[in-house]
């Protein structure tokens, strides 16, 4: 794939799918379920018709990946995306650290943050909070998971609590199981018309 | 009443060790809609009503192979259960150890090379890697679903590790 992009931007790129998406045509009634597909509502996107290859845990998966992400209470939403993004980095998921990024800076009205990810990468220099939760995501996206004690007393010492750290825990490990499917069943291309 | 007791099928808190009635137990307590989500989800990438070609022997073995590769032990230990009550016996059970590459099975060698670079450095897959299991004989719905498995223990394991950092500090 000629177009595939390497490198990391807060731009969403497209996303090309290597599997074959199933056909809505031809969607069995489970599948119909799972995509929540409704006479209104018949726009699906190709990751998510490539996942519905996989009914079953599709139909679990999405649930779950709106909770972690938009669950009141807890952790605030630009530091979800912010433990997402550190997931991201680490597994190089162009699309994935696109889509969070952009999502972090809309929610912040900043964009100096991600300028210092995308730059600098896991040894970003940030505003201490910041990179107490870039940090810990980072280091639990390796395998084996790097995370340690120091990293969650720097957590606690940021000022997070303990809802706010699960919630952390939480959009980080979704990220190391959605940045796998994003970054193996497909490739971030560049939309036409741009770069 | 308690609202830090934790429902006692939940592997997470169990393997995480979380103390009854702790600061981690209430934390979790008020997300039991998301530990909920994750049992469906592990029952859903474990041991699905329609396996395709992913037997459920083959599931809990990739699975045991997956939290070794993430020196998880205990969560090894925890489906190396799964690995018996499936039955599963030769090249099956043989998956779990990651010494084991499939030699003289195309499938099985194709499978696990994808789960091992896909758990220790998904970020050097590239699109060869889903040309090999398809070369390897696995349809599309084959490569989602072993995809998907490799992905929801991603998951599953760091939640485990971050709830025991949790606890070590709490």
């Amino acid at each position: 794939m000629s177009g595939t992009l390497h490198a990391f931007t807060t731009e969403v790129p497209h996303w090309q799918p290597r599997v074959k998406p199933i056909d809505l045509a031809q969607a069995s009634p489970a599948q119909l379920d799972a995509l929540k597909v409704t006479p209104s509502n018949t726009k699906v996107s190709d990751y998510v018709l490539v996942l519905a290859n996989d009914v079953e845990t599709l139909k679990a998966r999405t649930p779950l990946f709106n909770a972690i992400m938009y669950n009141r209470g807890g952790l605030g939403r630009a530091e979800r995306e912010l433990g997402a993004v550190g997931a991201s980095v680490v597994n190089r998921c162009i699309y994935c650290a696109a889509v969070h990024a952009s999502r972090y800076n809309q929610l912040t009205k900043t964009q100096e943050t991600m300028q210092r990810v995308f730059a600098e990468g896991e040894a970003a220099a940030l505003e201490p909070r910041e990179a107490a939760i870039f940090r810990f995501a980072s280091k639990l996206s390796k395998t084996p998971s790097a995370a340690d004690g120091d990293d969650m007393r720097a957590l606690r010492a940021a000022g997070l609590t303990d809802a706010e750290i699960l919630d952390l825990i939480l959009s980080a490990a979704l990220f190391g199981w959605a940045n796998r499917l994003m970054h193996t069943l497909g490739d971030p291309v560049a939309k036409e018309g741009e770069g | 009443m308690d609202a830090s007791v934790l429902p006692e099928d939940d592997v997470i808190a169990r393997l995480a060790g979380v103390a009854p009635g702790g600061a981690v137990a209430a934390a979790l307590a008020g997300r039991a809609d998301i530990l909920a989500m994750t049992r469906e989800a592990a029952a859903a990438s474990l041991t699905p009503q329609e396996p395709g070609g992913l037997s459920h022997g083959e599931r809990a073995a990739l699975a045991v192979r997956i939290a070794r590769l993430h020196r998880e032990d205990d969560l090894a230990a925890h489906y190396a259960e799964l690995v018996a009550r499936a039955g599963a016996t030769g090249a099956t059970a043989a998956l779990a150890d990651p010494a084991f590459k499939g030699e003289g099975d195309t499938r099985l060698a194709a499978l696990l090379a994808y789960a091992d670079l896909v758990t220790l450095a998904p970020k050097d897959a590239v699109a060869g890697d889903i040309e090999k299991l398809k070369a390897a004989g696995l349809g599309d719905a084959d490569v989602v679903r072993l995809a998907e498995l490799v992905a929801f223990l991603a998951y599953q394991i760091r939640v485990v590790k971050g709830l025991k950092l949790m606890q070590a500090t709490a």
